[in-house]
């Protein structure tokens, strides 16, 4: 079986550059608030265009397609389940032109977000409908040409698993990175060294693992740490936030600098991170900013929690979740009936 | 288990109260619904089986999650529990004229297809003993002023979890002002990418970073409120 893109890619460099945001730009390019970034596939395609190369002409190796919520789930709340094959094929193909037309090796990551549903017991999510729904758009993503699948900001371990066994059964390699915004972890309570432990348990396995979104460059960077620290040894992607954001106008605007950024990715890049990228608020400026410091600055020695802090500002929280014991009972209990 | 095995209708009032606490941190939905018909059946007032019982009990739950202890797949299940207790306390509640707590309506705003964190909220104040009108998820401007009027709640809480959807909140808020309203109920925000700096600038009363700090602040914001005129 001839090897994908990124494969290559990664068994050929040290350290590969991903995009930035797709919300923040298109928001931009004057997306309203409450359409559906998906529509725009078919409806604004030169405006999808535009969005994949800027991110190709700042240096990104791999760009993210507009198919965040391309899952039937999601698309179903704009009336539109029945547009998901198409809307992805789409995302992908347009991300196809561009990055066959850069004269590169670019990678075309389709965009798989979380269903935005919560698994059954205490949902009605079941595992096989969570394959279904992202089956459905893995085959959407690789019928326009996607290199890879890109499952992204997931809370729930089960919802990532399902992606896996989607990806398999589209025949597609895929990478799958978490959100970790509450206090250190994902919503749904998973660590960074329960996700580095838990990855390889999944039958399919993705080709790199990692975090993106939470909140801010200090606490991506401070999940990546935890990465390492669990003895992960898969290439570990960390896609930060510029920052944080805030309101400006009548606009969200996310205050990490291209400097900050470019910091960032070379605090990344030194804590053995292999793929490099933003996420929200993370504009074309700051992809720049990032290329020109992986590039030029020299790689230094593995950063400490001390030195993010000191490099790119404090965390939300004080710990991160990982070393505590979290799950077992707290309580003394008076037990339970058996 | 068989030696710790116990049977809920052999406790104490005070036992069964405190064993209700550890049946709703393990969201143990049957346990919950047949101690609060023991309590009923032993001649408790509706009111007092659920603030001693069901409120204290999700009070622990709000306190550990809030300090990352539980996450929220426990807590939905503690919610769930919660909710089969008060599906039975509801009627009786009514029907006694217990005191309420105060009332909310939220949804998620236009665009934002997340409700995991407004469902929470919802899950929390039902368990705190306030009455929810849950709008759930895309709500327009109008759909929020409609039911302001219907329900005539204490609270407006408004939920978004895009940088996309978040600028909605200000919509909402701005047109209250327009027709006069906006000092007439707390409203209360919510969501990952938010902050206080965000609700501030919108005219929020406050940003509530989890259900739990959501359940303290509509407390002090409502005890505030009625306690308004003799200030």
């Amino acid at each position: 079986m001839a090897q994908d893109a990124l494969s290559k890619l990664l068994s050929s460099r040290d350290w590969l550059m991903a995009d930035g945001a797709t919300g923040t730009n298109l928001f931009n390019m004057g997306l309203s608030s409450g359409e559906p970034p998906e529509f725009w596939n078919t409806e604004q395609p030169d405006n999808i265009r535009s969005l994949y190369r800027s991110a190709v002409e700042a240096g990104s190796d791999i760009f993210l397609t507009n198919s965040f919520g391309g899952n039937a789930a999601r698309l179903k709340l704009h009336s539109a389940q029945g547009r998901v094959r198409e809307l992805n094929r789409v995302a992908a193909a347009l991300g196809r032109e561009i990055a066959d037309a850069s004269g590169r090796v670019v990678v075309v990551a389709g965009s798989v977000g979380p269903t935005g549903e919560i698994f059954e017991p205490m949902g009605n999510l079941t595992h096989a409908m969570a394959v279904e729904i992202f089956h459905e758009q893995a085959e959407g993503l690789k019928e326009g040409g996607a290199d890879v699948l890109w499952v992204e900001t997931m809370s729930a371990f089960e919802e990532y698993a399902a992606a896996a066994e989607a990806a398999a059964l589209a025949g597609m390699p895929w990478c799958g990175t978490m959100s970790f915004d509450t206090a250190g972890r994902t919503m749904m309570g998973i660590t960074s060294a329960a996700l580095a432990a838990k990855v390889e348990t999944l039958a399919n396995p993705p080709m790199a693992f990692g975090a993106n979104c939470g909140v801010g460059a200090s606490d991506l960077m401070r999940t990546v740490l935890g990465f390492d620290a669990a003895g992960a040894s898969r290439p570990i992607i960390a896609k930060g936030n510029a920052g944080i954001p805030k309101y400006h106008e009548g606009h969200i605007h996310y205050d990490g600098t291209p400097e900050l950024m470019a910091e960032y990715a070379v605090l990344a890049r030194d804590a053995g991170v292999r793929i490099i990228g933003g996420c929200c608020g993370t504009m074309p400026e700051h992809l720049k900013a990032m290329r020109e410091a992986l590039e030029s600055r020299p790689t230094g020695p593995r950063p400490t929690v001390e030195d993010i802090r000191e490099k790119l500002g404090g965390f939300s929280s004080a710990s991160d979740g990982t070393g505590d014991t979290s799950g077992d009972p707290k309580r003394e209990r008076r037990g339970r009936r058996g | 288990m068989a030696d710790d095995e116990i049977i809920l209708s052999e406790l104490s009032d005070d036992e069964l109260v405190l064993q209700m606490h550890d049946d709703l941190y393990d969201g143990l939905k049957e346990e919950i619904e047949e101690a609060v018909n023991l309590l009923i059946a032993r001649g408790w007032a509706p009111y007092d089986a659920l603030t001693k019982a069901l409120v204290a009990g999700m009070t622990i739950v709000g306190a550990d999650f809030r300090d990352g202890i539980l996450f929220v797949p426990e807590v939905l299940l503690a919610a769930n529990a919660m909710k089969g207790g008060m599906a039975i306390l509801k009627p009786l509640l009514i029907a006694t004229g217990a005191p309420r707590m105060g009332k909310m309506v939220i949804g998620t705003v236009k665009g934002d297809i997340h409700d995991i964190g407004k469902n929470l909220v919802g899950m929390m104040m039902e368990g705190a003993g306030f009455e929810v009108r849950d709008l759930g998820i895309n709500n327009s401007v109008e759909k929020y002023l409609d039911a302001l009027e219907a329900e005539k709640p204490d609270i407006l809480g408004m939920s978004a979890l895009l940088t996309t959807t978040m600028p909605y909140m200000k919509v909402v808020i701005d047109t209250m002002k327009e027709r006069g309203m906006r000092d007439d109920y707390i409203v209360l925000v919510g969501g990952a990418p938010l902050n206080e700096e965000f609700s501030k600038a919108i005219g929020a009363d406050a940003y509530c970073r989890d259900a739990a700090v959501a359940v303290e602040t509509a407390k002090a914001y409502v005890a505030r409120k009625h306690n308004r005129p003799n200030v």
